[in-house]
């Protein structure tokens, strides 16, 4: 093999390479918050009884989970520039995101909330729980429990999919990568740095999932078992 | 919007649908591998496959994209065409997912048939071929079929790093001439969405009527 690997143009870097680590996290961790915060309020709006608002909904989540998050935030972006909506750049890249995973968020806390079983639901009338600790208590809390596992995955793919938010101009890890790229012209060996530190978070955040679920949920029992 | 350039967003359609199509193929065939290596009798099998989906779900698919456009080239292939170099990042990123949704189809066929299967003699290999596989195949229809959207909404990605043009590169072409992004990127989605809505439908109405049958 002739080709000669430098690493060492691009590990001259790292400062912008952190800086860039730094804004990935930031961004995926407020579109996770903000995105969960959406996508229970979207799941509660399904299944409500006003007809409208479960039209919408479902017109939301539908519309989002078949189009491509790059078509979406360029639609979102370009769209809102041309007519004088301008952002800076992560008020915008985070709004794309929210709006993405949203919509991921409800269908899966939906199928959390449709495996509630219905006699937990008397059992809580019985008790004369208000309706706000109904579903708090009984409803919320244990269909999250539930589907926590495939929720944090979702965020994880969440957070390698925000490098598509470089196309838009972000500054997170793959935007100040094309930088760097356009200054070393070490294409491969910057892709190679790239896999590494997105592994990293990617395992980092996964770890943070897990103790997060210790610390939430606290009552011990196998996870998959009946409630 | 004129004639020329609605042809020119069909063209970028005809790309996406390529690239689906080949990608179907090959994270298929990869995926298939990558389940029967998940439940291998051999450990050291085992531990590869499980290494191979962990590091490839925790790679964003353009790293893997960039990875794929460039590394041929150093290792002495030379330059790759885009649509190869965009199939093969696909491929890659499909076999994680498959292999791993396909293992679980696999695992869920239950463990009564397997036993039947050995107390009458079948080697592991008929047991698969002829006992658990057809089983897991009628399991595996709806997840395989949501899976194809991801695989078309993943395509949009392909013209970033590595250039080629299907669906939102053409899209994006056509508004930088022109700066009518809700009228460009608006058909740009109606089309993703017309090539995914049906899918998404057809894997639920799958997934009723197969669990009902086995119920």
């Amino acid at each position: 093999m002739k080709y000669q690997f430098d690493f060492a143009a691009v590990l001259a870097q790292w400062p912008l390479l952190l800086e860039g680590a730094w804004v990935t996290v930031q961004l995926s961790f407020l579109a996770t918050v903000i995105g969960f915060v959406l996508g229970a309020l979207c799941a509660v709006g399904r299944n409500s009884k006003v007809g409208w608002l479960r039209w919408g909904v479902s017109a939301y989540v539908e519309a989002i989970r078949n189009t491509p998050l790059l078509i979406q935030s360029y639609f979102l972006i370009f769209g809102l520039s041309s007519i004088g909506i301008t952002m800076p750049i992560m008020v915008g890249a985070t709004l794309a995101l929210v709006i993405n995973i949203g919509a991921y968020t409800c269908e899966i806390i939906r199928a959390g909330i449709e495996s509630i079983h219905k006699g937990q639901l008397e059992a809580a009338d019985c008790l004369g729980m208000s309706p706000v600790q109904v579903f708090w208590h009984v409803i919320l809390r244990p269909a999250v429990e539930r589907v926590y596992p495939s929720l944090t995955s979702q965020f994880v793919l969440l957070m390698l999919a925000s490098s598509i938010m470089s196309s838009i101009g972000a500054e997170e890890l793959l935007g100040i990568a094309n930088r760097i790229q356009s200054d070393t012209f070490r294409n491969f060996e910057i892709f190679l740095v790239l896999w590494v530190v997105y592994l990293a978070l990617s395992y980092m955040m996964r770890a943070g999932f897990w103790l997060l679920g210790q610390f939430v949920f606290t009552r011990r029992r196998k996870l998959g078992t009946p409630l | 919007m004129t004639r020329e350039q609605a042809t020119f967003l069909f063209m970028g359609m005809l790309g996406t649908l390529a690239l689906s199509v080949l990608t179907f193929v090959g994270g298929g065939l990869t995926g298939l591998a990558v389940a029967l290596a998940r439940i291998a009798p051999m450990r050291g099998v085992r531990m590869a496959a499980t290494a191979w989906i962990q590091v490839v779900q925790g790679t964003p698919l353009l790293v893997l994209m960039g990875l794929c456009f460039y590394g041929p080239s150093i290792v002495g292939i030379g330059s790759m065409p885009a649509l190869i170099a965009a199939a093969l990042a696909m491929t890659i990123y499909s076999s994680a997912f498959l292999g791993e949704i396909w293992r679980g189809c696999i695992q869920s066929v239950h463990k009564s048939q397997w036993e039947a299967a050995e107390c009458i003699g079948l080697t592991r290999w008929q047991r698969m071929q002829k006992i658990v596989l057809p089983q897991a195949l009628r399991i595996a229809t709806p997840p395989t079929v949501g899976f194809m959207v991801q695989i078309i909404k993943n395509t949009s990605i392909a013209s970033l790093v590595i250039g080629f043009a299907e669906l939102s590169y053409n899209a994006k072409v056509l508004n930088n001439s022109t700066f009518q992004p809700f009228i460009y990127f608006g058909c740009a989605a109606l089309m993703y969405f017309a090539m995914c809505y049906p899918l998404s439908r057809w894997s639920r109405t799958l997934e009723r009527k197969l669990n009902a049958s086995r119920g």
